[in-house]
Order: C-alpha cells, then sequence, then structure tokens
C-alpha cells in the first residue's frame, strides 16, 4: 500500500493566530477517498481537525475543498487518482476562514437568495393545474439545476478574488436556469439585479467556475447566454396549464381519488 | 452559530489575479486582458502628458522627444503594440462568446461532462496562432525595418 503524505492547513480560531500547515503520513489502499483520509485522521491520528462533510457521494456539496491547488469535492476525489505522494488540503478561497478546512458560505448563499431562485408564477393566483412543460424546453435549464451549493465556483472565479460584490458564477447560473423556466415569470424582477455592473457584466469568461464544477453546471455558459438575452432580449413562452381531463373513465377495479384536504 | 472570525482574510485578492492554481488557459488569458488594458491605459496617459508638452514651445518638445529617444523606452512603445494586438484580439474572441457563439447549448450532462470553455478552446487556440503571426510581422517591422 503507497505511503502518502497529507499537508493539512489547521486554523482555531481561539488558539492560533495564523493558518499553519500540519502533515499526517500514512498508508492508503486503492478505492479511497480524500475524504475517507479525512476521516481516517480524525478517527485515529488527530481528533482536533475540523471540516464540513455530510452525504460523503457528491450529492450535497459540504465538503468542497482546495486539494492540490484545485477546488474539489473531497468526497468525489479519489487520493490515487491525483497521482501524487504528497496532498495539499485547504480551505475554500475568497470565504471567510471558520476554522481547519471550513469556510463560511454565507456570501454564497446571500448571493443565491439575492438572484430570487425560485419560481414566480406568471400570475398572482396559485396554479390550480400542473403546468405542461416539453422535454426540449426543460432541457434549457435542467443542466443548472444540478448545482450543489458547494461554494467550488466562487473558489475559483477570479474576479471573486477582488470583487466581493460580484454575484459570481453559482447565483447567475442559478438566475439563468429560472429565466429559462417556462413557469417561471420573473424575468423582469431578476433583470434589475442581474443587468447590474457587479452582476452579469464582471464576468470576463475566465472559464475556472465552469472546469471546477464537480456536477457539470457549466456557469459560464449560462452567464454568457445571459449577456446574450440581455443584449438582444429574450423570447419567452409561458407553459400553459394543464386541461381538466375530459371523457376519462377510470380503469375498472382502481379506486377513485380522495376529496382534497387542502382548499 | 459560531462568530466568523477571520472576514475576508482569506480572500485572494490581486493575488488571486496572477497565481491562478491549475486551471484552463482561459483563466491566465483573463489575467493577460487586464494587465495588457491596464498597460494600455498608462501608455495612453503618459503619451497625452508627452504629448502636451508641445504647448510649452518647440525647444521644450524637442528635449520631451530626445529624452524618450532611449533604446528602454523603445522597449517599453514595443511592448505597447504587443499589448495592444493581444488585447484587441482576446477581446474579439470575448466578444464571440459573449454573444453566445462557439460555446454550445445547454444539454443533458453526462460524465464525462463537457463544458462550454473546452468547447470554445478551439477558438482560443486560432486566436493565438493570429496574436503570434501579428507578433512576428509587428516585431519586424519594429526592429528590422
Amino acid at each position: 500500500m503507497p505511503l502518502l503524505t497529507f499537508k493539512i492547513q489547521r486554523f482555531d480560531p481561539e488558539k492560533d493566530k495564523e493558518p499553519y500547515m500540519q502533515e499526517f503520513t500514512f498508508e492508503v489502499e486503492k478505492g479511497l477517498t480524500i475524504l475517507d483520509c479525512l476521516n481516517y485522521i480524525k478517527e485515529n491520528l488527530d481528533a482536533t481537525l475540523s471540516y464540513r462533510a455530510s452525504c460523503r457521494m457528491g450529492i450535497c456539496g459540504s465538503c468542497a475543498m482546495l486539494i492540490n491547488d484545485y477546488p474539489r469535492l473531497a468526497c468525489e476525489t479519489q487520493v490515487l487518482v491525483l497521482g501524487k505522494t504528497l496532498i495539499e488540503i485547504k480551505p475554500l478561497p475568497n470565504y471567510p476562514l471558520v476554522k481547519d478546512l471550513i469556510v463560511d458560505l454565507t456570501p454564497l448563499f446571500a448571493k443565491h437568495r439575492a438572484v430570487k431562485p425560485y419560481v414566480i408564477h406568471p400570475d398572482e393566483r396559485q396554479p390550480e393545474k400542473e403546468f405542461i412543460q416539453t422535454n426540449q424546453e426543460q432541457t434549457k435549464y435542467l443542466q443548472f439545476a444540478y448545482c450543489l451549493k458547494c461554494g467550488i465556483c466562487l473558489a475559483a472565479c477570479p474576479t471573486v478574488a477582488t470583487a466581493d460584490n460580484f454575484l459570481g458564477p453559482q447565483a447567475l447560473a442559478q438566475a439563468y436556469r429560472y429565466n429559462s423556466d417556462t413557469r417561471d415569470n420573473g424575468l423582469k424582477d431578476r433583470e434589475k439585479i442581474i443587468d447590474s455592473s457587479y452582476g452579469l457584466w464582471r464576468c470576463h469568461m475566465a472559464g475556472a467556475c465552469a472546469e471546477a464544477c464537480p456536477k457539470g453546471v457549466d456557469p459560464a455558459l449560462a452567464i454568457q447566454l445571459m449577456k446574450k438575452e440581455t443584449i438582444l432580449g429574450k423570447k419567452k413562452n409561458i407553459a400553459p396549464l394543464a386541461l381538466p381531463l375530459v371523457g376519462v373513465e377510470p380503469r375498472p377495479g382502481i379506486p377513485k381519488a380522495p376529496e382534497r384536504t387542502v382548499k | 452559530m459560531r462568530e466568523t472570525l477571520i472576514k475576508q482574510r482569506y480572500r485572494l485578492g490581486t493575488k488571486g489575479w496572477f497565481y491562478a492554481g491549475r486551471y484552463g488557459i482561459e483563466r491566465y488569458l483573463y489575467i493577460f486582458h487586464r494587465i495588457s488594458g491596464l498597460g494600455i491605459i498608462l501608455y495612453l496617459s503618459l503619451h497625452i502628458i508627452l504629448t502636451s508638452t508641445r504647448i510649452f514651445g518647440q525647444g521644450i518638445w524637442v528635449a520631451s522627444m530626445e529624452m524618450v529617444d532611449k533604446p528602454i523606452f523603445k522597449f517599453g512603445e514595443y511592448l505597447v503594440v504587443a499589448a495592444f494586438i493581444y488585447h484587441a484580439l482576446n477581446g474579439l474572441r470575448l466578444f464571440f462568446i459573449e454573444l453566445s457563439f462557439f460555446i454550445g447549448k445547454p444539454s443533458r450532462q453526462d460524465y464525462p461532462y463537457t463544458t462550454s470553455v473546452k468547447r470554445q478552446r478551439p477558438f482560443v487556440y486560432l486566436t493565438m496562432i493570429a496574436l503570434l503571426c501579428l507578433l512576428v510581422i509587428m516585431s519586424v517591422d519594429f526592429y528590422f525595418i
């Protein structure tokens, strides 16, 4: 089994003035992820090591960290695939540091919230029936709906490195995701927020967000498409509501649906 | 929630422009684009200051022209032209990409994921080849003709 050294950034705000690097060396076997190795360190070598992790299968987006100078999900990174005997792990850059490998993702969520990331209905009434949306219409936004909110794109973005107010790739991709959804009618509301100097136009296509995204969300694509739509205007069809079923007889033996309990 | 004790300290700052980690070529082009833009603005202000000395008379104008007639300024001028060519070509690339040319359309993502950055990369190489050709022509013109 290969012997690997892990160089991990440590920082305890109650004890340390500056972050420092601590080394751990142990044997690893094929198939271990970075998260498995961090768990091993916490369980066997140093119980004070702090990091955030939850689902351990690339769904929750909690374990994003800078691994060998590249932001990745620790649970999705196989330790031997990196091909190095020294593995350096640091917290994600461009976020306030809380402890060890934990960063404060508050800026990410604040920016996400700012672009109204939800379906805004065409009229104020709640729809009585479901919207009809074709597969082609769904494909226009589905890719961007896979965002985990892991924060990797903001860590990779060179504009975020110097501009705090920049909405960032995550929020802008989510704005595009809802703007492209035929059930949504919030384009005008979102335009006020994203068509600004710290919104859409701060992105200069460095492309790092798209490359680093662990789910293939491609925020860079969403932002460029949104720029084009903002310049040339966007034509959008609002999805029609499903018509009530007429003349449909249930199959014999199928019980009748219960009455609605919520009016 | 525990109060965040280090505010903003971990933000990369301008260091984040220069040290880009192991990302693709576009992130470095972004940095060069900013630097070349700043260089051109700096040159423009120096150029305006220098040429404005003409209003103080022929003597001062000739003296200031003699001051900049040195190899170091000649090299600086060379860098300005190179920065201008880069900035113009890369700006043209960004113009097309921001109008959604060469970056593809949203699609259902299957692993391994493809990205807009990879799709537009041949265009990057084409821009770089054009840049190289223009730089060679400019260098010959600058130093040998």
